[in-house]
């Protein structure tokens, strides 16, 4: 193949539109939508569930089903249309020329065959390599993309690896051709913090070392601002601004980007002085889009007969380097002025105690071996949890997946019973009391909101009958009319119209189900909420509402809210309190401006760093955890950090090998699980600081 | 491993017992004994003299007495009768008395006598296995291709012209029983008079009178393709159209999983994706499946060797059945139970080879 002239794009799409074909219509996914990659250039997505960012990475590789299909427009690869391509021209480009790194980094590897076989037969195909070469090459991938022991991970089976190690495979299996360009699907959502910055690292040190181009498609703006030069805001279908990422994240020149940027928790906004704003409104169906701009019924400076009367065209923002906005309005606008002052409301103060946790274990004992049998062993998944909520209180729980975090709120809720030590709910000691066991009064107090609103919901029942369900279970109201009444009360509540009460879960979206999630919760007047990462999968412009939702309830029914959440910019933004766990263990608690500035416990130092922010004035010092985090069953012996503990040399002998750490109280109460000594735990420097606070032009 | 085939063959000896078990206690049911009685001594006997019969014949001891028996861990039943000759269990024509055993019973290898056949149980059973053998080596040898392709061919391109086509096939092979596609293939290839025989006969492409034969005697003592084509693919139709919606089923799954696209995008091509991606996952369900059609094979050779009079195991099993004829019935009970325990733990161990995700770590 002739070489490339490297001062064209590498890809470049020209007015691609794309839809689906269902029995019943035509579907557009994509319209009108732009964009190009130049080479050793890394070009961010982003966009919302639903707003077509994964269908144009699909397009590019040509793989949209049977029901997809490009109904006008180009796609350039190196100056060959690729739209126009046959099945046998497209193998030799995928996997070759342009890879693809996806979200689910188990699903996507098969998991009948060995790693090493999935790896080598990306070369076997593509440069006719033997298999013993293939596998050589594949030994030298692995060791470029940080995985350790190349020859153990080559014989391994996919789920023998870790969530972060099969991502890092992935990775590999994507460079093994060395593609010229490198489409990257979310590839870090289903991965958590710590292991996502070690990615994120992986790929923008491989990028820079293979020069290769990237579409790297995400919901997450801090991540884009961590790895991209350019970006492009999608919303409906259709790319709304693009440009490069300093000119987006700084002088943003279309209003949903500047919403965007708005509803999301930036350090600095305060859940009393400075609440985010979230984007009124729901995200339209394919088939439900309005005339004119997409974003036009859910915009502040919307004009109606301008905004709705026809396609709005792209258009340049003079003075910069492709800078594009879809916006009619977009030189009226003020783009200086500050938000609307949101609601200011008064910090509640701390009431009475509700919640004591003295010393609660929770081991599991669980057997090993693939036909029973085997060695007992104990997990031990909740490690001397002592702490105490106040009314009023939001107390964050923060930590990665299998931190023992989920655990302790089935402890809490009477799913599991404590293993050791006390929960006093109230005035009752209920460690012991499995769900079945305790009064309906105890379990109405205590409630929890879950995660994932799509599955918690019962799919064939309204949603006015469960919440009716739920009034009936904790015996509130009188008569079926009372508990109807009750049942508007609640949705009024939770901001849902009294119409969808007749509603059947699958017609609402994801916000409104979690408020119907809420309603439940509340419907037996809740004094304790328990929820479990309660936002973290809804869409960002979703989350703020969501957010905001809660906090009012927790304001008008000084409920005590207990956030269990990964997200520590959410955390920052909402909680007053703050224990970080780690293993079962609390490493560290305190408030959240104790938890969020120095001094602090090195595993919270990590994660903080990991945390990606979008906005382009805050520096944060680079902290990369080494490794993954120890297997619960096996947990290293002295301080259960100490495996991935960058600051263990500083502690006299070994102590952190040995020993584990006694909890450490500092100025105001703060605790910290550490061996470090005061002198230098207190001069720690702070890991996320604020460039110049100039105003945003 | 060796843990777990141990704890499994324990567990399949106490099925084995179990299952044995109820077979004996319904076998020897009193009605069940009175007619052996009569049948093996004289039909016009008084009830008395079925009583003694049966007390002289070591009927009337308890009933777990003689299941021990039976089983060879009970010594076995004496009597001596007015005249001082003493008959039991284990002494027999050609077995004096004095040097008979004193137990003798399956653990012994010594399955009894076949009250129809006049012969030992056991030279009956192994002749009757070694046709059934036969006969089941050549279904499973058209059967698990066919269906696994079949299968394999309809899910990796779900929806297609070719798919509905293999689907339709499927289904229906499935939804007729054997007895009605034994007797259908009968009327199409093997009768003299209906079907295609005749026509070929009159056109002279075949010399005989039919095309197939539609009894499979003759092949007890020679296998040919004319003798055994019609009971093999009575069978193998039924389990074809079975395994083959499994695999199906299987098949399709897999096409639509994430590694799959992975495979696609990375320019595998759609021969090398269906061979190298798909097949061993598609597989693993196929697979239990496969070896559940051994026992019901069992089923489908009593019909199937009745049907064309090959005097395999099934054919056996329906003689014992219908003569009364418990010591044959009983060992009949055994080998099913055996292939059916045998099967599953066949099953279970290569179920473990093919998933990794449940291998030893």
């Amino acid at each position: 193949m002739t070489e490339w002239d490297t001062s064209k794009p590498i890809l470049e799409i020209e007015n691609l539109s794309i839809s689906f074909f269902t029995r019943l219509r035509e579907i557009p996914a994509v319209m009108d939508f732009s964009c190009s990659v130049m080479p050793g250039e890394a070009m961010g997505l982003v966009g919302e569930s639903g707003c077509g960012k994964s269908t144009v990475a699909l397009a590019v590789m040509r793989d949209l089903g049977r029901n997809g299909r490009i109904t006008a427009g180009s796609i350039r690869f190196k100056g060959r249309d690729l739209t126009h391509m046959t099945e046998d021209d497209l193998r030799h480009i995928r996997g070759k020329e342009i890879a693809m790194i996806y979200q689910e980094p188990m699903a996507s590897l098969n998991p009948a065959m060995r790693v090493g076989d999935q790896l080598a037969e990306v070369p076997m195909i593509h440069r006719g390599l033997s298999h013993a070469d293939a596998m050589a090459q594949a030994r030298q991938i692995i060791s470029d993309v940080r995985l350790p022991d190349p020859d153990r991970i080559l014989r391994a089976y996919p789920h023998q690896l870790s969530g972060g190690q099969q991502q890092r495979i992935v990775i590999a299996m994507a460079l093994m051709a060395k593609p010229a360009l490198l489409i990257l699907d979310e590839p870090t959502t289903a991965l958590d913090v710590t292991v996502e910055a070690g990615i994120v690292d992986l790929v923008k040190d491989l990028g820079r070392k293979y020069g290769t181009s990237m579409l790297f498609i995400s919901h997450n703006l801090g991540l884009i601002l961590d790895v991209c030069n350019r970006l492009c805001v999608m919303y409906s279908g259709e790319a709304v601004e693009t440009g490069t990422v300093t000119e987006v994240f700084d002088r943003m020149r279309h209003p949903y980007t500047q919403a965007l940027f708005r509803s999301i928790p930036l350090p600095g906004a305060d859940k009393n002085a400075r609440p985010l704003i979230a984007i009124p409104g729901n995200f339209p169906l394919p088939h439900e889009r309005p005339r004119g701009c997409n974003f036009g019924p859910r915009c502040d400076y919307f004009e109606a007969g301008r905004c709705d009367a026809a396609t709005v065209p792209m258009d340049l923002v003079p003075g910069s380097s492709r800078h594009e906005t879809r916006c009619l309005r977009w030189r009226d606008i003020d783009w200086a002025a500050p938000p609307k002052a949101g609601r200011v409301t008064e910090k509640l103060a701390p009431g009475r105690l509700v919640l004591k946790l003295e010393d609660l274990k929770k081991y599991y004992s669980v057997s090993s071996g693939a036909f029973g049998g085997g060695a007992e062993k104990v997990v031990k998944a909740n490690e001397s949890l002592s702490f105490e909520a106040r009314e009023n209180e939001t107390l964050a729980i923060v930590g990665e997946s299998g931190c023992g975090k989920s655990t302790f709120a089935k402890v809490l809720m009477g799913l599991e019973t404590a293993t050791d030590g006390q929960i006093m709910l109230f005035d009752e000691n209920v460690q012991d009391t499995p769900i079945q066991a305790r009064n309906t009064d105890t379990v109405s107090k205590l409630q929890m909101v879950f995660q994932n609103p799509f599955d918690t919901l019962n799919p064939s029942m309204t949603v006015g009958r469960q919440i009716i369900r739920a009034l009936e279970i904790f015996q509130k109201g009188t008569s079926d009319a009372d508990r109807v009444e009750r049942m508007l009360t609640l949705m009024d509540m939770v901001k849902l119209p009294r119409a969808f009460a007749d509603r059947m879960p699958r017609q609402l979206s994801g916000g409104q189900k979690q408020r119907v999630g809420i309603a439940r919760a509340f419907a037996g007047g809740a004094k304790i909420v328990v929820a479990d990462e309660p936002v973290s999968a809804l869409d960002v412009s979703v989350q703020a509402a969501v957010t905001d939702l809660l906090m009012d309830i927790q304001r008008e029914n000084h409920t005590t809210l207990l956030f269990i959440s990964h997200d520590l910019s959410i955390v920052r933004y909402l909680s007053d309190r703050v224990m970080v766990m780690y293993l079962g263990h609390v490493v560290e608690m305190g408030t959240t401006d104790q938890v969020f500035s120095p001094p602090y416990h090195p595993y919270t130092e990590a994660l903080l760093s990991a945390v990606p922010i979008a906005d382009t004035r805050v520096k944060k010092r680079r902290i990369v955890l080494e490794g993954d985090i120890p297997s619960a069953m096996n947990p290293p012996p002295g301080c259960p950090f100490q495996t991935r503990c960058r600051w263990k040399t500083e502690v006299p002998g070994d102590l952190c090998d040995t020993d584990l750490p006694p909890v450490k109280v500092m100025a105001g109460g703060h605790q910290i699980k550490c061996h470090l000594s005061d002198d230098i735990l207190n001069g720690m420097e702070p890991v996320i600081s604020m460039a110049a606070d100039e105003a945003r032009g | 491993m060796l843990f777990f085939i141990l704890r499994r063959s324990g567990v399949m000896v106490l099925t084995a017992l179990a299952l044995t078990f109820v077979v004996f206690f319904m076998t020897n049911l009193t009605p069940n004994l009175e007619k052996l009685a009569k049948s093996e001594a004289s039909v016009r006997m008084s009830d008395d003299q079925v009583a003694s019969w049966l007390d002289s014949h070591g009927f009337t001891r308890p009933l777990l007495a003689r299941y021990g028996e039976w089983l060879g861990v009970v010594p076995g039943w004496t009597h001596t009768d007015a005249s001082g000759r003493v008959t039991g269990r284990c002494i027999g024509p050609d077995r004096a008395a004095d040097a008979a055993p004193a137990r003798c019973g399956v653990l012994q290898g010594e399955w009894g006598q076949s009250s129809v056949f006049k012969r030992p149980v056991s030279e009956i059973l192994a002749r009757s296995l070694g046709h059934t053998g036969w006969l089941m080596l050549w279904v499973m040898l058209v059967m698990v291709p066919t269906a696994l392709l079949i299968g394999v061919l309809s899910g990796m391109r779900e929806g297609t012209a070719t798919d509905r086509i293999l689907s339709t096939f499927a289904i229906a092979t499935t939804a007729t029983p054997e007895y009605v596609s034994g007797v259908i293939l009968i009327v199409v290839f093997g009768s003299a008079t209906a079907g295609i025989s005749p026509i070929l006969a009159e056109w002279g492409w075949i010399s005989g009178r039919t095309l197939f034969q539609g009894t499979a005697t003759s092949a007890m003592t020679k296998i040919t393709f004319w003798n055994f084509g019609l009971p093999v693919i009575t069978i193998a139709l039924y389990g074809i159209g079975y395994i083959a919606r499994m695999t199906r089923a299987s098949m399709t799954e897999v096409m639509t999983q994430q590694y799959i696209r992975t495979a696609r995008l990375k320019g595998v091509s759609f021969a090398q994706i269906i061979v190298k991606h798909a097949l061993r996952n598609a597989l693993i369900a196929p697979f239990t499946v496969i070896m559940l059609q051994f026992p019901w094979l069992l089923n489908g050779v009593v019909i199937v060797e009745t049907l064309f009079n090959y005097k395999g195991f099934g054919w056996t099993l329906v003689q014992a059945a219908g003569n009364n004829d418990i010591q044959l019935l009983l060992a009949c009970s055994v080998v099913a139970v055996l292939v059916v325990l045998v099967t599953q733990l066949i099953s279970d161990i290569g179920y473990v080879f093919l998933n990794p995700r449940i291998r030893l770590s």
